[in-house]
Formats: C-alpha cells, structure tokens, sequence
C-alpha cells in the first residue's frame, strides 16, 4: 500500500489517487496503440475486440472466474481472429469485425443473464468504475504499460512500415503476420487493462479520439503519436477533475473531453489564419 | 550470393551467377483460363528490363509470381538465386508498388517513409543507426526531395509521392529492383529524376532493374531489354530490335499497348 498523497480535491483519496494515476495510463496507453489502427485504416477495431472482451465478462460471470481473465482470453482470440480473417482475405476489414463485434455482445448478454443479474453485474466493465480500482489493478495497468512501450521501442518501426503499406511490406520481407498478430494482442491488452477503468463501451474511444485530434495538427507519424500521448493523458486529467465536483460517470467525462479537444482542434484550424498553418512548415 | 544450390536450381541455365530474378517455363491460372503461358525473363546484375504489354496481359501477375506473392502454377522462378519463399536476404530485392491507395491516414514525413527501407538491413526490431540515416538521406537526395524530406507526403505531389517511395527502395541498396508502374501519371521533372536515379543504381552500383510500364519514353535511351507480355512472352530484345519490328517506345509513346497489340 502506498499512502495518500497531499493532492487537493477531487483527487485527495487514496482511491480518488488510485483513478487518477489508472485514468492517466489508458490515457496515455491507448492512443499509442490507436494511432496504428488509425493508421490502419481499423480505427473501429477496438471496439470489435472490446464487445468481445464482453462476452468473456459474461463467461467469467458464469463460470465464476475473474471476469478479467476470461475478458483477457476472448479478446485476445476476438483480436487474433479479426486479423487472421483480414490477413487470409477471408473478409473484409469491417466485415470481420461486424462478425466478432455482435456475436460478442450477443454472447455476452446471454452469459451474463444466465449467471444472474444481467444489469448489476455488468454495469462496472460497460462503463468503467476507476474508483473501485486496487492498487493491484494500477500495477497490472503499470505492467501492460511496460509492455506496451517495450513493444513500440522494438517494434514500432516495423510496426509503421506494416500499417502504412503491407503490400510493400510483405515483398520487403518484414514479418508483416507476426507483427500484426503482435498489434492485435497489445489492442487486446490495453482493452482489456481499461475496460475496469472507462468501461468496455468507451475504452475504444480513447484509442481513436486522442489520434484524431493530434493528426489535425502533427506534420509527421511520431509527432502525432506523442501530441495523442499528451492529449490522452489530458483528457483522463481534465474528464476527472470534472467529474466528481459534477457527479458525472468519468469515463464518460473523459471520453467527452476527449471529443471536445477534437471539436477545438478541428475549429481552430479551420478558423487559423492559412498564414499562420503555412508558417507551421 | 553465396547460396547452396538447391533441388530446384540445379538445372541450370548459363550466367547462374549474374541473374538476379529468372523465371523458366512459367504459367499460371487463376482457375478459370491461363493468364501465363511458359513465360520466360530473366534479370542480371547492371541489366535494365522493361515488362509491356498491354491490359489484362498477366503483368501484374506475373509479378507476384516472380516476387512470391503468388505460388507458380508450372515452372520455376529463382529470385537472387531461390525460390522466391526461401530468399534470407530478401533487403536486397527494392520494390515500387504500383501508385498505393496509400494517401495516409496519419500524417507521415517522406523521411519515416524512406526510413523503412533500412528495416531489414540488420533486423527490423534495431534502431537506426548513423550510416542508415545516411543511407535514407542519400536516397531522398537522389530523388530529389531533399528539401522536403520532412513534409508530410500528403502535401506532395503525386509525382514526388511517387518519388518517396522509390527513395525507400533505392534506401535499402537494392541488388534488384523492381518497379510496378512507378511513373504512370507523374510530371516531367519527375519523370527526368526518376531517369537519373535508375541510371545511378545500375551505373554504380551494379544493381539489375525490372521496369513495368507503358511509359517508356522517359527511359527509352537506358533500357537494355524490352520484354513484351501478352500471356506468353512475344517479344525480348533490345529497344532496337523492337524498332525493328515496328514499335518505337519515344514515336508510339501515346499508345505503346495499342502498338504492341500487333507483335507476336
């Protein structure tokens, strides 16, 4: 256990502490993972794993396992599955993904009104509750945050090459299905590690949104991913403060701050004086 | 290259050594009516081969084929000395895809862009290192975009767009490179630097060149080789030969797959 630090309201708990620092690793997490799939041009992706992720929640339910790990097990195959159809042709892109996409929310409704209360029990991994994380909740984000940027510092390049253009890719002899089974986990990963935290409905949200708004602005691939970093981490911040003072669901706080950083962004460079955007270069 | 001859190479054609890319007794189908018919070609070191033909003749095809992209129906094809699936040092072949549908998502600088033809140099998990910064930088001068090698490539030009990925090819020192219509469309200037820079790799660094195009003109005077594809091979020769035959690649530069329509 760590002791509570002296940070000012909303944030002067050791739980308001706990949501703040889970908040601020999706929000920083997330978008690093999304700009792949942006990339990608699978920006709905996280949201096909994440209605799979629920189907294992529901399963977990049932069964009586942590829903966490059985949420863990079916968006990894979710994930595994919508790149393996998409690898082989199989189907296309967002056919793939519709398929996972409503058979998980079918399965997991089913699941989870067998094993009892369909609303009660769910509730929390719909729409997140980061006031009820552990600290061991906040070191598992921890450790899959260590994943995740191991895996961009070695891979990461690769990674661009790969999303950018596979055709090319492939003939170079990149291990182009290798790397995009590896993309498809981590999407699972960090689904998985937020759905606790802004819920299995908005988790997605935060892959995309944050990408978004820095692609507007950013001239070059890294800087989108670092200006998506801190606009995540900002939006998680901001979501919060306001949140408790307001009574409102913080994930979807954070999801709306996020959105509106994007309506900003989006209205003052379309109001920015082209001089101003030229001088940019 | 240095590879083992295999079960599959051992019946060997003369200038093992040279042929870079060589394909022998080739056909293919799709299931439903061939689209290569015992398709012969192959590429040495310091060779410039232009593949025509006209639509529909099985260019792209056979591309995939010779690059392993797609299994041959019959035949054999030896890429760097192997069958295309076996090649290690797969860096060596450069590949311009046909114009992508690549107009990105995310912006991403012609520098990211070419810096992904050093990904295979020395494993794809390292990190760049000095003489592959230079290496992708000499490439982007050598097409010109040297000024702009920090812009996003969707405020270039479709010609300089184009221009970019060919800097990724020549970024990883290619042996063979081949180009799947590179200039279709592009301006002149890009046209000249395209010219210039193929010459440079043939010239210095002895690497050998697949052309596939209908815009020969710009390249006419450097090609070696005019390979003409209409499911089979009907013509391969020198640009003069085929002057010979009545197609010239700078008068019918308009429509050269409507002049070659005639051959064979």
């Amino acid at each position: 256990m760590i002791g509570t630090l002296p940070i000012p309201y909303p944030f002067e708990s050791a739980e308001a502490q706990r949501a703040l620092v889970a908040c601020l690793a999706v929000g920083v997490f997330a978008p690093m993972i999304g700009a792949f799939l942006v990339q990608k041009r699978l920006s709905l992706v996280g949201d096909g794993i994440a209605h799979v992720a629920f189907a294992g929640v529901g399963a977990g339910l049932l069964v009586g396992v942590w829903p966490v790990w059985t949420a863990l097990v079916f968006a990894m195959i979710g994930a595994i599955g919508v790149e393996m159809l998409r690898l082989k042709r199989k189907a296309a892109g967002d056919l793939a993904l519709a398929l996972f996409f409503y058979v998980g929310i079918a399965m997991g409704a089913v699941f989870a009104s067998r094993a009892g209360d369909l609303e009660l029990e769910t509730l929390p991994y719909l729409f997140g509750d980061p006031y009820a994380v552990t600290w061991t909740g906040v070191a598992t984000v921890g450790a899959l945050g260590v994943i995740v940027v191991v895996s961009m510092r070695l891979a990461g390049r690769a990674l661009f090459a790969v999303v950018t253009d596979e055709d090319w890719s492939r003939v170079a002899g990149l291990p182009v299905g290798v790397l995009s089974m590896a993309l498809a986990a981590l999407t699972a990963g960090v689904i998985v590690a937020g759905m606790r935290i802004v819920g299995i409905l908005l988790i997605a949200a935060m892959m995309v949104l944050p990408v978004a708004s820095a692609q507007l602005v950013s001239r070059s691939f890294r800087g989108t991913l670092r200006l998506a970093v801190a606009i995540g981490a900002v939006s998680s911040l901001l979501g919060l403060t306001i949140a408790r003072p307001l009574d409102l669901a913080p994930g979807g706080s954070i999801v709306f701050v996020a959105a509106a950083l994007f309506a900003a962004v989006a209205l003052a460079k379309r109001t920015a004086p082209r001089a101003l955007q030229q001088e940019a270069h | 290259m240095g590879a083992e001859p295999t079960a599959h190479t051992q019946a060997s054609l003369p200038d093992e050594e040279e042929a870079l890319l060589r394909a022998l007794d080739l056909s293919f189908d799709y299931g439903h009516g061939s689209v290569l018919r015992d398709v012969a070609l192959t590429v040495r070191a310091g060779e410039f081969v232009a593949l025509v033909g006209p639509n529909g003749s099985g260019k792209s095809t056979l591309l995939k084929v010779l690059l392993g992209a797609l299994p041959p129906g019959s035949g054999r094809v030896e890429l760097l000395g192997r069958v295309p699936g076996d090649v290690r040092d797969r860096w060596r072949v450069g590949y311009v895809p046909q114009r992508p549908s690549l107009l990105s998502e995310v912006p991403a600088t012609v520098e990211e862009i070419v810096s992904a033809g050093r990904l295979r140099q020395r494993g794809w998990w390292r990190g760049l290192t000095g003489s592959d910064r230079e290496a992708v930088h000499h490439a982007i001068e050598s097409v010109g975009l040297g000024t702009l090698a920090g812009r996003p490539l969707n405020e270039l030009s479709i010609g300089q767009q184009q221009r970019a990925f060919i800097a990724r090819a020549f970024a990883g020192e290619p042996a063979l490179l081949v180009l799947d219509e590179p200039i279709a469309g592009v301006d002149a200037e890009s046209q000249r630097r395209f010219r210039d820079s193929l010459v440079h790799l043939i010239r210095a660094h002895g690497a050998g060149v697949l052309l596939v195009s209908h815009e020969l003109a710009a390249v006419a005077d450097v090609i070696d080789r005019v390979v003409v594809l209409k499911e089979r091979v009907v013509f391969d020769g020198s640009p003069e030969e085929l002057a010979a035959r009545g197609v010239s690649l700078g008068v019918h530069r308009e429509d050269l797959p409507l002049w070659l329509e005639d051959l064979g």
